[in-house]
C-alpha cells in the first residue's frame, strides 16, 4: 500500500460519516412528518371571517371538516372523510417502513442502497399526485341530485395556491409536515450521493 | 452627489407633505359641506366622532338595563348605544322561544302558584354579579317589581335560568342589589301587605301588615339561589324602597330607604288625603340600617320563623339584637348608594332637594354609644346630626346617584330634568360636597348609571341617563313615545359633561341598568358540546345526537329524537294518533357560530330558538287531528324553507 492509497482511505473513511449522518437524519425527519400537517386548505368567504380550514395529516384531516362537509353537501360533494382512507390507513406504516429502508441504506454499501432509500425520495411527490387526484375525483365526481348542483360545473381545487369556488375563494398551501417530507427527499439523495462516493472503489 | 440627494429628500417631503396636505384639505372640505348642511356644531361632529362604531368595530362596555314593564332585560353597547339583544325573563319572548315550548316555560311560570299564570314582569334593577365589590361578569340579577320575583340569568349564555318568587312579599323595589362576593341577593318589598298572605283590615295596619327585606343566598357554583338557604326580615309597615349593600369598610351591613313612616293608608275615595299627600307628610323618614352579617347568624341560630314556608326573622328579634337601626331621612327620599370606598352612605332627597350623605363610622359610633330614641315598634333611631357627614344642595328631585374614577358623584334631578356632578368628600380636588356642574337631560331623568358606577372602581367615561321622557327628542310615532337613554361623556373633570348621544327606546320603559367594561365578560359562542342542556349547562344525557335519530312509541306516549342541521329536520315524517303524548327531543348539531335553527310547530303553540349545540325538550297531548307542518323559524341557509316537515295526527 502506497503513502498515497493510506491517505485516500482515510478521506474515505472521513466521508463514511456523511451518508450516515444525511441517511440518519432523512429518517428522523420523515419520522417526525407523521406527527405533523402535510397540507392545508383554507375557505375564505364574508360570513366565515376566519375562514374554515381543513388540515391533512398523513393519517387524518383535522380543522373544520364537519362545517366544510355541512356546505359541500349543497354541491353534492362527498364527505371529506371518505377520502383517501386507504392511503391514510396505510400512511404511518408506509412512513415508518420508508425511514427504515433509509436507515438500512446506510449499511448496503452497494448501488442497491439507492432502490432502498428511493420511496423516501418519492414521498412527497407522491402525496401531491396522490391529493390531485382526489381533489379531482371529488369535484368532479359531485351528485346532480344535490340542491345546488345546477348552479355549479364541476371543478378542481387548487392543489397549491389560490383558486375560486362559488363564493369560496381557496387557498392551499404546505404545511410542516411536508417541508419536512421534502427535505428528507433531499437529505437522502445527498445521503445517496455520499454514500456512493464513500464507498466507490 | 450628497446635495443631489438632499434635494431629492427635500423636494420628496414636500410632494409627500403638500398630498397629505390636499388629502386633509378634501376630507375637511366634504365634511364640513355635510356638517354645514346638517346645521352641526362642533360639539355635535365630536359627539357624533366619540360614538360612531365603524361596522366591525366593537364596543368599549356593555349595558344590562332593565327592560321595565316588558320583563325582559335589556342589553346595549357602548359608547354607540346600539341595542344588542333582549333576553327575556319574565315575559315570554318568541325569538328565543323563552316560554314557547321547552324547560323555559317552567322557569317562566315560577311564581304562578296561586292559581294565575303570570306572563309578564316588571324589572327595576339588575345587577351584576360581583366579587370583591367589582362586576365579574358571570351573572346577572334582575326583580320583578310587579310580583317580587328576582330572575338570575347566567351569562355565559345569556339566558334566564331560574325566577324565584318572594313567598312572603308582595311586591318588590329593593332589589336586586348584591353583596360584594355576591352570597346574597338583596329584594326589598315596597307596599306592606300581611306577608302570610292572608287577609287583615287596613284599620289593622299598624299591627298585621309589614314590611319586608329579603336575602337570597347565591350559591355561584350551581348559578342558583338557594331558596332553603335565603331568608328574609320582617320590618315595619314603612313602605321600603332602594336598597343597597355596603362594601369594603362596610361590607356586611345593607341600607334600606323608606318613603311611608307615616303609615299612611289611603282613602281618597272617602275623603281622605291620597297616599302621594298623606305618605308626605313627615319632614324625615327612615335609612334603614341592616347588619346582614348578624342577621345571618341569628338565622343560621335557628331565630327565624317559618312564614309560607320562608324563613323570616321577627322584628322584635332584629330590634333586641341590634340587627336593624334607623337613621332619619329627608323626606320620602329614593336611591341609597354605598360610595365606592364604602364609607358614606348617599340618599337622594327625591322631596328634599339634597342628597345627604351619611358616614359608615358615625353611625358605628352612634351605634356603640347607643339611642334612647325609638320607633313604634322598639328600632333604635339614631341622632340625624350624629351620623351625617354633609348635606349637598343639589337641585329638585334628586333621585339616584352614581361615581366615577375621579371622586365626583352623579345624582339625577328628576324635576330639573338634569344630572349634577357634585364633589364627594374631597378626592376631586374640588371642594368637597359641592355641586361642581349639572348637565340637561331630556327629559324626566329617573336612574342614571355611570361605567361600573356602583363598584369598588368605578371606571368614569360613560354615564348614561335613563329619561322617562322625550317629548321632542324623536320622530312622533304616537302618543306611545320612546324612552330616551341619553349618554354622557364624563371622561374630563369640572364643568365639562356633555350628552353625546341619544337612543330612543321604543320597546319599554328601563329603570336602572348597570355598564361593564366588554372584556369582563366571556359567552360562549356556540355552547360547548352537541347536546348541551341550557337548563343544566351540561350535556343532556337524553339529547338526540346525531345518527340516533328516530320515533320509537311506547303505549300511548311517541318519543322524537330530532337533529336539525343545514337544511333539515331529521326525521321529516311523524305519524301520531290522536290523543297520544308527545315526547319530543331535538338537538342542533351545528358547530358554525352563529347558525341557529328554529323549530316552529304553530299548532301547538311552539317555537324553539336551537343555537349551535343546544338539544331541547318538550311535550304535548296530540289533541288535534290533521296535518301540521314543522319548520325552521330561524333564517339558516339558502335552503332555509325546505327545513320542514310533516306531523300527521290520524283518528
Amino acid at each position: 500500500m502506497s503513502p498515497n492509497s493510506e491517505q485516500n482511505s482515510a478521506v474515505k473513511r472521513k466521508a463514511r460519516y456523511l451518508p450516515s449522518l444525511f441517511l440518519g437524519l432523512a429518517a428522523i425527519l420523515l419520522v417526525v412528518s407523521i406527527f405533523l400537517p402535510y397540507w392545508q386548505i383554507t375557505l375564505f368567504a364574508p360570513q366565515y371571517p376566519g375562514g374554515l380550514k381543513a388540515e391533512a395529516y398523513v393519517n387524518r384531516l383535522e380543522g373544520d371538516i364537519e362545517e366544510i362537509d355541512r356546505l359541500n353537501h349543497y354541491i353534492g360533494m362527498h364527505p371529506l372523510e371518505h377520502a383517501a382512507r386507504f392511503e391514510r390507513s396505510m400512511s404511518i406504516i408506509a412512513i415508518a417502513t420508508f425511514a427504515l429502508l433509509v436507515l438500512a441504506a446506510i449499511f448496503v454499501h452497494n448501488k442497491w442502497a439507492a432502490l432502498l432509500a428511493l420511496p423516501a425520495v418519492l414521498l412527497p411527490a407522491t402525496f401531491l399526485l396522490d391529493l390531485y387526484l382526489w381533489l379531482r375525483n371529488f369535484g368532479l365526481n359531485l351528485d346532480p341530485s344535490a340542491p345546488l348542483s345546477s348552479s355549479i360545473e364541476p371543478f378542481i381545487p387548487a392543489v397549491l395556491g389560490r383558486s375560486k369556488i362559488a363564493q369560496f375563494g381557496t387557498l392551499a398551501t404546505l404545511q410542516s409536515g411536508a417541508y419536512l417530507a421534502l427535505a428528507a427527499a433531499l437529505l437522502t439523495l445527498m445521503g445517496l450521493f455520499f454514500h456512493r462516493r464513500a464507498y466507490k472503489d | 452627489m450628497k446635495v443631489v440627494r438632499s434635494i431629492i429628500l427635500g423636494l420628496a417631503s414636500i410632494l409627500l407633505l403638500s398630498t397629505g396636505l390636499a388629502q386633509a384639505q378634501i376630507l375637511t372640505d366634504e365634511a364640513a359641506a355635510v356638517a354645514s348642511e346638517r346645521g352641526l356644531s362642533e360639539s355635535d361632529i365630536l359627539a357624533a366622532l366619540k360614538t360612531y362604531m365603524p361596522s366591525g368595530e366593537l364596543d368599549d362596555y356593555v349595558m344590562f338595563s332593565s327592560g321595565g314593564q316588558s320583563g325582559q332585560v335589556l342589553v346595549i353597547g357602548l359608547p354607540s348605544m346600539r341595542l344588542l339583544k333582549v333576553i327575556g325573563v319574565f315575559s315570554p319572548e318568541s325569538w328565543q322561544g323563552w316560554g314557547y315550548g321547552t324547560d323555559a316555560q317552567e322557569i317562566l311560570a315560577s311564581g304562578s302558584d296561586n292559581g294565575v299564570e303570570l306572563t309578564w314582569g316588571d324589572t327595576h334593577h339588575p345587577a351584576l354579579s360581583e366579587t370583591a365589590g367589582d362586576y365579574d361578569g358571570q351573572y346577572l340579577f334582575i326583580n320583578d317589581k310587579a310580583n317580587a320575583r328576582v330572575g338570575v340569568i347566567d351569562l355565559r349564555d345569556f339566558e334566564t335560568k331560574q325566577i324565584v318568587k318572594n313567598p312572603v312579599a308582595n311586591n318588590d323595589h329593593g332589589g336586586a342589589y348584591v353583596t360584594p362576593d355576591t352570597e346574597w341577593v338583596i329584594e326589598g318589598a315596597q307596599y306592606s301587605v300581611p306577608t302570610s298572605g292572608t287577609y287583615a283590615s287596613i284599620d289593622e295596619y299598624n299591627e298585621e301588615y309589614q314590611g319586608m327585606v329579603t336575602f337570597w343566598k347565591f350559591n355561584r357554583e350551581q348559578g342558583r339561589i338557594d331558596y332553603d338557604a335565603s331568608f328574609a326580615m320582617e320590618l315595619p309597615p314603612y313602605w321600603q324602597d332602594i336598597a343597597d349593600a355596603g362594601k369594603l369598610v362596610s361590607d356586611g351591613w345593607v341600607f334600606l330607604n323608606s318613603i311611608n313612616s307615616e303609615r299612611y293608608t289611603g282613602g281618597f275615595e272617602e275623603g281622605k288625603s291620597p297616599f302621594e299627600v298623606g305618605a308626605s307628610q313627615n319632614e324625615f323618614d327612615y335609612l334603614h340600617i341592616i347588619n346582614l352579617d348578624k342577621a345571618s347568624e341569628l338565622v343560621a341560630a335557628g331565630r327565624a320563623e317559618t312564614v309560607n314556608g320562608f324563613k323570616v326573622l321577627p322584628l322584635e328579634t332584629s330590634a333586641a339584637e341590634g340587627v336593624l337601626f334607623f337613621a332619619p331621612e329627608p323626606k320620602s327620599p329614593h336611591g341609597v348608594d354605598v360610595t365606592p370606598d364604602g364609607k358614606f352612605i348617599v340618599v337622594a332627597g327625591k322631596l328634599s332637594p339634597t342628597v345627604t350623605a351619611y358616614s359608615f363610622q358615625k353611625i358605628q359610633d352612634a351605634i356603640a354609644k347607643g339611642t334612647s330614641e325609638q320607633d313604634p315598634y322598639g328600632i333604635p333611631i339614631l341622632a340625624f346630626e350624629d351620623v351625617v357627614e354633609a348635606q349637598v344642595e343639589i337641585g329638585l328631585g334628586p333621585l339616584h346617584t352614581q361615581f366615577d374614577n375621579q371622586g365626583y358623584g352623579y345624582t339625577s334631578l328628576f324635576l330639573e330634568s338634569a344630572v349634577a356632578r357634585w364633589s364627594l368628600d374631597g378626592s376631586s380636588g374640588e371642594e368637597p360636597w359641592t355641586v361642581v356642574t349639572k348637565t340637561p337631560v331630556n327629559y324626566n331623568v329617573g336612574h342614571i348609571t355611570a361605567a361600573e358606577g356602583d363598584t369598588v372602581s368605578p371606571d368614569g367615561n360613560y354615564l348614561v341617563s335613563l329619561n322617562k321622557w322625550s317629548v321632542d327628542r324623536f320622530v312622533n310615532v304616537g302618543p306611545l313615545l320612546p324612552q330616551d337613554l341619553q349618554l354622557l361623556d364624563i371622561s374630563k373633570s369640572g364643568e365639562q359633561m356633555q350628552v353625546l348621544y341619544d337612543m330612543p327606546m321604543g320597546l319599554a320603559e328601563p329603570h336602572y341598568a348597570q355598564i361593564i367594561k366588554a372584556d369582563k365578560l366571556n359567552p360562549w359562542q356556540v355552547y360547548p358540546e352537541t347536546g348541551w342542556n341550557p337548563t343544566t349547562q351540561a350535556v343532556d344525557p337524553i339529547a338526540a345526537m346525531p345518527g340516533e335519530e328516530r320515533i320509537e312509541r311506547d303505549g300511548d306516549t311517541v318519543h322524537i329524537w330530532m337533529t336539525a342541521v343545514r337544511s333539515r329536520f331529521n326525521p321529516e315524517r311523524i305519524e301520531v294518533k290522536k290523543g297520544d303524548r308527545v315526547v319530543w327531543h331535538v338537538t342542533n348539531i351545528e358547530r358554525a357560530v352563529d347558525n341557529v335553527h328554529g323549530l316552529a310547530l304553530p299548532d301547538y303553540n311552539i317555537n324553539l330558538s336551537l343555537e349551535p349545540g343546544e338539544a331541547q325538550t318538550f311535550e304535548f297531548i296530540a289533541d288535534k287531528e290533521g296535518v301540521f307542518t314543522y319548520y325552521c323559524s330561524e333564517f339558516c341557509s339558502a335552503l332555509h324553507l325546505e327545513m320542514a316537515g310533516y306531523l300527521m295526527v290520524s283518528p
